[in-house]
């Protein structure tokens, strides 16, 4: 079985991958298996399996990635993923996870991993291209919504939690960039 | 009542010195149990009814077959609980749902949880409190009212003593006391206020293990092959050889109609049950479902009915008869299913032998609403006793209702079985959606006449299929894998009260009749006969308990009608409402929204404001609902632009918990009003995604950029009992986007979802 070594919450970590196929077709392990089932991350959850709802966010070099549909043989080694398991730093709790907590944003909080998750790839992003303005409300609906210039993913929330959702995210935003 | 521990209490209890108080849910007070050992497993022991509050040194402990649904009810309860010990919110530690370790008191449903368990569990907790005050007068010596307490210490005279010593004392063991005196409302310091949720920091770091976190060692990993069609017959496998050259692969597991694959890891299982890398399955083509089309007609035909229920008759034939004008509509809503963000899980340990101590040989791990019900349902698929089977609830995604956790439990189970090892199922996004037990279809013919003042008679009649296929214990029939087995399902229900017809009777004081007719969910023994034959061939999708059961649909054409009424005889549809309810609880959440109504858009542009009230259950929590839409004149998609909730569910445990309900409630109301319908072609399913990039059918919901501004007004009854508060909301969100859209084009839709065809296709 081939192997992969990522950098894994600021971790180098080191395991197998199922694949298969040929070199010209080939086909391997989504990342969200070998994840939670490798790696032990409960942050990312199976929530539809075809990039439609968000549980199975993770960052990917920064990006916003749905790991039920990456296969391993496209993650390339070294790199640097970043899952809600490893988000809290020391025992200093993420801005996002402050949030979220501090205005009771979840209801069954199965979906929150991919609000989190994707918002932070989304706010580091805007950050480091240089955009210091907190997101407008509706900047961070259509985000959300998958209807924003730089994002076309869709995230889901069954519960209907979704204005708690926009109003942590916010929230968080103005601390991050404060 | 102090009873010495029995040996086998001991064991129950996790400190030797203890106040135990038994109490039931549901039923008045319970009985102590002062016999055998509580804690057994046996054939009858979903019959008794017993939860525990047990307090040690150590611990608050509640053990109860209740579970938590995302719902933040376990934090309300400890609210109860720390309130009458005279506690600051602390943690209260919950077994729940685990048949080894407590027993029944039914399912969490019907958003009961507070309802029926708060109440008594706080009798239970004044109860222990009432042992705790007599154990310190006593220690003390003092009489017990010149006692105080606070903060786990008892003080008299300058003297104190700790709870935990006194309960290092000994061990009582008490019958719930219900004249124990509560506390008064006003004194509370804990209830009422808004306590953050106890489980959310370990949701916001991936500490908290959901179900889907659970994989004992050694366990492989199974995906189920599930028939194209609702009917389909006579699988045959292929492909079997490249299934077994699947690295992992372990095995095929075939009961008739029932097939799965299990393999080591997750992708093998993925890949020797899929079509393309794996088996593949041919069956032959079954009877079709009635067409989605023909719905609204078909549900009506008698030929699809086998019962009639007339739930309630004022006499309203002679005012029907006599009026000058009746009005009249039929109204419609279509399958929706739950949906449950994650796709069904379970894990099943099933051993070829029982533990020689437990007798235990199945252990199930599943997001179930009812531990005991499915612990006998899988017993009998598996052909063991109820005693052999374990079943341990873990918390899943928010289900609203009977989702499809039972069945993959079911699933997980029969594929342990077959391979000898642990297997743990987790469906795919198209298994859930295609074979979930979906919320039914329904549809109303109102009748209505007007007098001068209001309206002075009503009729409403229902076609309903059943609101409930939950697992039955003694059935396996009702698991969908029993059924794919070639087991029946239980008979369809003989009545629809307060399930598919919950809600269908209004509260207003206006002479009514109510009555229902009953579906065919599938072909049954004669015309009126409610009992599957065999082989079971479906007419219409299985349909079970879905947020508010009938509630929904009810109430939307109860709510929709109303104004039709209100419109006609030149009222305003809101003061209407007021002015025929009776009770003024009910009044009271209508006229909190007068402010906001009066200051509506006027309506007749493409914006419009509406209203709509309902109590549920007709006896239970009281919901008034205002909203506010525009409609693109373009495309003709509604928007939500603000919804407001006026509520009144008794005694308020956690206010912001009640809020985040409510608003969820507001959230999926909408998405089922605008836009969720199950969609299937001859007897297969067709909306098996959430989106679809190229054309075909999908199961849509709401999302971010839908969803409007929501206020809630809380009306605090600190002197009435606790309501549950996870479903009375969603009913009246139908009714009040209708009539909302009404005002706003002139266009009554009255089949759900309001999608954008029905506005632009529409006349006013
Ligand atoms: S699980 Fe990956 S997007 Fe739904
Ligand atoms: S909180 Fe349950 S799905 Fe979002």
């Amino acid at each position: 079985m081939p192997t992969r070594t990522v950098r894994l919450n600021g971790k180098t970590v080191q395991a197998d991958y199922e694949s298969a196929g040929s070199d010209s077709s080939p086909s391997s392990e989504q990342l969200l298996y070998w994840l939670r089932n490798r790696q032990g991350q409960h942050g990312p959850r199976f929530g539809c399996g075809i990039a439609q709802c968000g549980a199975c966010t993770v960052l990917l070099d920064g990006a916003a990635t749905r790991s039920c549909v990456r296969q391993m043989h496209t993650v390339p080694d070294q790199a640097d993923i970043r899952t809600l398991d490893g988000l809290t730093d020391g025992a200093e709790p993420h801005p996002l996870q402050r949030a979220f907590v501090s205005l009771q944003a979840a209801q069954c909080g199965f979906c929150v991993n991919g609000m989190v998750m994707g918002s932070l790839g989304w706010l580091e992003s805007r950050i480091a291209a240089g955009n210091q303005a907190v997101p407008t409300e509706q900047e961070i609906k259509d985000f959300l919504s998958g209807a924003a210039p730089d994002n076309t993913r869709n995230y889901l929330c069954r519960c209907g939690t979704h204005t708690r959702i926009v109003a942590a995210i916010r929230t968080a935003a103005k601390e991050m960039l404060g | 009542m102090t009873t010495a521990l029995t040996p086998s209490r001991r064991q129950f209890l996790t400190g030797a010195a203890a106040i135990a108080v038994a109490f039931s849910v549901g039923t008045g007070v319970a009985e102590a149990d002062a016999g055998d050992g509580l804690v057994r497993i046996d054939d009858t022991a979903g019959e008794a009814d017993q939860s525990w509050l047990v307090l040690t040194e150590d611990a608050i402990t509640v053990y109860s077959g209740k579970v938590e649904l995302g719902t933040g009810v376990q934090t309300s309860l400890t609210q109860i609980v720390v309130e009458e010990l005279r506690l600051r919110v602390g943690d209260v530690r919950y077994v729940q749902g685990d048949t080894l370790l407590s027993v029944s008191q039914g399912g969490t449903t019907g958003s009961k949880s507070i309802q029926n368990g708060g109440v008594q569990l706080r009798q239970a907790a004044a109860t222990a409190y009432g042992e705790l005050r007599r154990r310190a007068a006593a220690a003390l010596h003092v009489d017990a009212d010149k006692l105080s307490a606070a903060d786990g210490v008892f003080r008299a005279k300058g003297r104190t003593v700790s709870y935990a010593a006194l309960l290092r004392t000994g061990s009582s063991v008490l019958p719930l006391d219900a004249a124990e005196p509560v506390l008064a409302p006003r004194d509370y310091k804990v209830v009422g206020t808004s306590q953050p949720r106890v489980d959310l920091p370990g949701k916001l770091d991936a500490t908290f293990a959901f179900l889907h976190d659970i994989v004992p060692a050694g366990t492989l990993h199974g995906r189920v092959v599930r028939p194209p069609g609702r009917n389909s017959r006579n699988p045959v496998i292929g492909n079997l050889d490249r299934a077994q050259a699947v690295e992992g692969f372990v095995d095929v597991v075939q009961h008739d109609r029932f097939i799965g694959v299990v393999a080591a890891t997750e992708w093998a299982a993925a890949r020797a049950a899929a079509p393309d890398t794996g088996i593949t399955v041919t069956w032959s083509d079954g009877p079709a479902l009635i067409p989605q089309a023909d719905l609204p007609t078909a549900l009506r035909d008698p030929a699809n009915h086998y019962a009639t229920v007339v739930e309630i008759d004022d006499g309203v034939d002679p005012l029907f008869a006599q009026a000058d004008t009746v009005l009249a509509a039929q109204y419609f809503t279509p399958f929706q299913m739950h949906a449950t963000m994650g796709a069904s899980t379970a894990v099943a340990d099933v051993r070829s032998q029982p533990d020689p101590v437990t007798g235990i040989q199945a252990t199930i791990w599943s997001g179930t609403q009812n531990v005991t019900a499915l612990r006998g349902a899988i017993a009998g698929l598996l052909g063991l006793k109820p005693a052999a089977v374990r079943v341990i609830y873990e918390e899943s995604s928010g289900c609203y209702g009977h989702d499809g956790v039972d069945d993959c439990a079911a699933d997980a189970a029969l594929l342990s079985q077959a391979v000898g090892a642990p297997v743990r199922v987790q469906w795919r996004r198209q298994d859930e959606h295609g074979w979930e037990p979906y919320g039914g279809a329904q549809a109303h013919d109102m009748k209505g006449v007007l007098g001068k003042h209001g309206i002075t008679a009503w009729s409403h009649l229902i076609y309903a299929p059943t609101a409930n296929s939950r697992p039955s214990a003694g059935n396996p029939g009702t698991l969908l894998a029993g059924a794919l087995k070639g087991l029946l399902p239980d008979p369809l229900p003989a009545s629809s009260v307060d399930t598919s017809g919950r809600n269908a009777p209004i509260t207003y004081d206006i002479p009514q009749h109510v009555e229902a007719r009953l579906i065919k969910s599938f072909e049954t023994t004669g015309p009126a006969s409610a009992a599957p034959v065999a082989p079971l061939t479906y007419r219409i999708p299985r349909t079970t308990a879905l947020r508010s059961l009938g509630g929904f649909s009810n109430s939307f054409a109860n709510e929709s009608f109303f104004d039709e009424l209100a419109h006609a005889g030149g009222h305003d549809p809101l003061r209407l409402r007021i002015s025929s309810l009776p009770d003024p609880r009910a009044v009271k959440v209508c006229t909190a929204l007068l402010q906001v109504w009066d200051h509506r858009p006027r309506g007749g542009d493409g914006v419009g404001a509406g209203v709509a009230f309902h109590q549920y259950e007709v006896v239970n929590a009281y919901v008034a609902s205002y909203a506010e839409v525009h409609i693109d004149a373009t495309t003709g998609k509604v928007q939500v632009d603000r919804v407001v909730v006026a509520h009144d569910c008794g005694l308020v445990i956690n206010p912001d918990g009640l809020r985040n309900q409510i608003e969820g409630n507001v959230v999926q109301g909408i998405s089922r009003t605008l836009k969720e319908e199950v969609q299937y072609t001859g007897d297969g399913i067709t909306s098996l995604v959430w989106q679809s990039g190229t054309p075909g059918a999908f199961y849509d919901v709401i999302r971010f950029n839908e969803v409007p501004r929501i206020e809630t007004i809380l009306v605090d009854r600190p002197d009435q009992p606790p309501l549950g508060a996870g479903e009375p909301t969603i009913g009246t969100i139908g009714g009040a986007i209708a009539n909302a859209v009404f005002a706003a084009t002139g266009i009554r839709v009255r089949e759900l979802p309001i999608t954008p065809d029905k506005l632009l296709g529409g006349t006013s």
